[in-house]
């Protein structure tokens, strides 16, 4: 490992993240291609190697010693780090003007080792209650058993939030844009609640992706992504990842290596290959999320659209004033439509799969209520927000003209 | 469908066995057969593979093809394509082509007895001129490399066409987003997808597209039997490259072209030699004949020796030196000493290639990152 590490410290060249300005100047894509890379690898080669090596050698006892007394930056076993984890972490960081990055085998293994890293019982968190049911279901069932408190708040909600701050809350979570509501944050009011009270706050920003938002320039401590969607954006692999201050992230760094959430090498490859492309594909999917959600809100058979890019969305005004752009992921409710029926204009998708996730080049198409809510109680889905006729559509980057027929054919049914 | 519709769904259909939405990757070796010797899709990994054949069928699908065929780099799809040919056989290809082609057809066809005639294909004149009994195949690539000299396409292929010769265009330059050589008329289309297909510096691939059906099953005997095929990870990562081809090409095409106006109108710079410029000579067919935009290859002279071109070539920090093309990562080669080093030296001074000759091959960065780069290398080398 030190040969990258200390080529790329000696190159002004090369994207450094961890150095003390983290702010790159340079252009999205630059950042996307050489970012957190050396300039120079091993063996010549343009790109990194994938480092397959469970464990790593060293060359003799002495070597061991001083590894463990210096705390040298160099491999030891894999589930504490490996080099085609760590240039990735660094291209991620670099991409969120952030010191550091921790790669995991998926968001929820990341989100679930900030909170264990971060919370011990008699803790509490505040998080606004729109968001990704997995993230809920981990606070509320696991996270309860080792004496966390969990508080949810009504999304948006900013005085509610700080009414349910006490002397014991120790982080606010939300997600910005919401899942599947696209309900946007204000960071700057999120950011002033947790300085006020001395609490430190985390988004969730994988609708967002750092192309749209910069949550960590906004003063937010953690910024979590599921790097399976857009980052990665060909569908083809899982990751997660937690975005923050070098100091902040090391007990989370420490815990990974104890629980093992780790991604393997070959992942991490194909994480880093994604993200060369990662602003192209998302400008693409920001123009094809807003024709689409256009499309969407003009179409006689469709009732209500949510989609941060449009000026009748509720958040509209906060998500102009935070973001350079709204994504592909809209939602939307099929007028007077039962759950059958909405089932049939999804059935009839061509082009778009009927799949859970997004952010990927192919366009997705799902039934929140039969995708992820179908065990809940009819009172729990109206109580997050699930309604019968809720369809969910990640576009992906194909032409918006052909997303656009296949909804007009899906739609013809009602 | 649109082209980025089909670059990510052709090909790509779900999986039946698991409802996975990329396909699997296939690394088996071989099949187990139902009967003995009975047909079956796939029974060796040489003659088929699924995730082969998934690229395959992308590939020959965006450039208007009928039948595609992966192999394990652009000189194995070259040589194949050059197979069909017999001793005797005489074939004509343009001045502006890859060293590695050139090579290929002087030192390796011409010992099965493969005669071949470089001229200035844009000329009937002196196509007809080069003309034999047995010229049977005309080789082309547009825009040609390192000078990109463009070749009308439509025009030249009803010349062979009318003269009986087989047409081949290696569209590796262009790719199918910006050109397709079948709709002008083509018979066969070579690749490197390396380059723009692969399009992140990390396979080796080449591809061949035809139009027609007998010479697609032809080409395939020969890959079958010679077995330069391509690998299921690359095939994988050929199939992903695909998805974001267009918008990879178009973008960085854009950032060529102001990397283009940038150096016609620096002091320093002598000539500059992209297709998308007014003053290049190709200009007016290159309009034509490339949808759109004029691809991200440029060569440049300087003001300068060879030995200030050398010194360029090694002081810029975000263009790599280093040999291939089409990638995310921006490239800069001087080709008297790399990508066209197979050339003769006699040949190289008869087309053009000039030793102060700099090729780049413009990625992803931003285009200001990449002028800002040029601005400060040609300035510490001409001081």
């Amino acid at each position: 490992m030190s040969p990258m590490m200390t080529s790329s410290q000696n190159n002004p060249a090369s994207g450094n993240a961890s150095s003390e300005s983290t702010k790159d100047p340079r252009g999205i894509s630059t950042i996307a291609v050489h970012g957190g890379e050396a300039r120079q690898k091993p063996n010549d080669a343009i790109t990194d190697s994938i480092v397959c090596a469970s464990t790593f050698t060293f060359e003799n006892t002495q070597s061991v010693i001083d590894f463990i007394q210096e705390g040298q930056d160099r491999g030891e076993y894999g589930r504490y780090g490996n080099p085609s984890e760590r240039v990735v972490e660094k291209k991620l960081a670099a991409l969120d003007h952030a010191e550091d990055a921790i790669l995991f085998s998926s968001g929820m293994s990341a989100i679930v080792t900030v909170f264990l890293a971060k919370l011990s019982a008699g803790d509490e968190i505040v998080f606004f209650d729109q968001c990704y049911h997995r993230s809920r279901q981990f606070c509320i069932q696991h996270l309860s058993r080792y004496g966390v408190i969990t508080k949810q708040v009504k999304t948006g909600d900013y005085q509610a939030m700080e009414d349910a701050i006490t002397p014991n809350t120790k982080l606010l979570v939300s997600e910005s844009p919401t899942n599947p509501h696209l309900s946007v944050i204000d960071l700057e009011r999120f950011v002033a609640i947790g300085k006020k009270y001395n609490v430190e706050t985390l988004i969730d920003a994988t609708l967002a992706t750092p192309y749209n938002l910069q949550p960590i320039a906004c003063g937010v401590d953690y910024v979590l992504h599921s790097a399976t969607k857009y980052l990665a954006g060909h569908n083809d692999l899982l990751a997660g990842v937690i975005v923050g201050a070098k100091d902040k992230l090391a007990d989370i760094r420490d815990l990974r290596g104890v629980l093992g959430g780790v991604n393997s090498a070959h992942n991490c490859f194909l994480l880093q290959r994604g993200l060369k492309t990662f602003e192209l594909r998302m400008q693409r999917h920001n123009e094809n999320g807003q024709k689409v959600a256009e499309f969407l809100e003009q179409h006689p058979a469709v009732d209500k659209v949510f989609y941060p890019g449009l000026p009748s969305h509720s958040y509209h005004e906060v998500a102009t004033k935070t973001m350079r752009g709204f994504g592909g992921l809209i939602t939307f409710t099929v007028k007077d439509a039962d759950w059958k029926k909405t089932a049939e204009v999804v059935d009839r998708a061509q082009m778009a799969r009927i799949a859970p996730s997004l952010g990927g080049v192919e366009t997705l198409i799902e039934q929140p209520l039969v995708m992820s809510y179908f065990k809940c109680t009819p009172e729990d889905r109206q109580r997050f927000g699930i309604s019968d006729n809720m369809i969910r559509l990640s576009c992906g980057i194909e032409n918006a003209e052909d997303i656009i027929a296949d909804l007009q054919h899906c739609l013809a049914v009602v | 469908m649109h082209f980025r519709t089909r670059a990510i769904h052709v090909g790509n259909s779900t999986d039946r066995e698991t409802g996975a939405v990329v396909p699997p990757i296939h690394v088996a070796s071989t099949y187990v057969m139902e009967t003995a010797g009975g047909p079956q899709p796939f029974d060796y990994s040489r003659s088929g593979n699924p995730t082969r054949s998934n690229f395959e069928t992308t590939i020959a699908d965006l450039e208007g093809g009928c039948r595609g065929l992966a192999f394990a780099s652009g000189m194995a799809a070259s040589h194949c394509a050059t197979m069909l040919l017999n001793a005797g056989d005489h074939i004509l290809t343009g001045t502006d082509i890859y060293g590695g082609t050139y090579r290929l057809l002087h030192k390796i066809c011409s010992r099965s007895g493969i005669e071949v005639s470089m001229v200035d294909v844009n000329d009937l004149d002196q196509l007809e001129a080069h003309l034999k009994p047995s010229t049977r195949m005309l080789w082309l690539e547009s825009p040609g490399n390192p000078l990109l000299s463009i070749t009308d396409l439509k025009k030249t292929a009803a010349w062979g066409k009318e003269k009986g010769l087989l047409t081949v265009v290696d569209n590796t330059f262009a790719t199918p987003v910006l050109t397709r050589p079948i709709e002008f008329g083509i018979d066969i289309v070579v690749h490197s997808a390396t380059k723009y297909i692969g399009g992140h510096s990390d396979l080796l691939g080449g591809a061949i597209v035809t139009g027609d059906p007998d010479l697609g099953n032809q080409l395939y005997y020969t890959q079958n039997a010679t077995g330069g095929v391509m690998s299921p990870w690359d095939s994988f990562l050929a199939s992903r490259g695909l998805k974001t081809l267009e918008l990879r090409v178009r973008t960085q095409s854009e950032a060529a072209m102001k990397v283009a106006e940038h150096l016609q109108q620096h002091p320093k710079v002598s000539r500059v030699l992209y297709p998308g410029l007014p003053t290049h000579p190709g200009h007016a067919i290159a309009a034509g004949q490339m949808n759109g935009a004029f691809g991200a290859m440029l060569s440049f002279e300087l003001h300068g020796d060879l030995q200030q071109a050398k010194r360029l070539v090694e002081t810029t920090k975000l263009f790599r030196l280093a040999v291939s093309l089409g990638a995310v990562e921006s490239l800069i080669e001087q080709p008297a000493t790399m990508s066209h080093a197979s050339y003769d030296a006699a040949d190289r001074a008869k087309f053009g290639i000039a030793d102060s000759l700099v090729r780049l091959s413009v990625g992803l960065e931003h285009p200001e990152d990449l002028i800002a780069d040029l601005d400060q290398a040609i300035a510490a080398v001409t001081g």
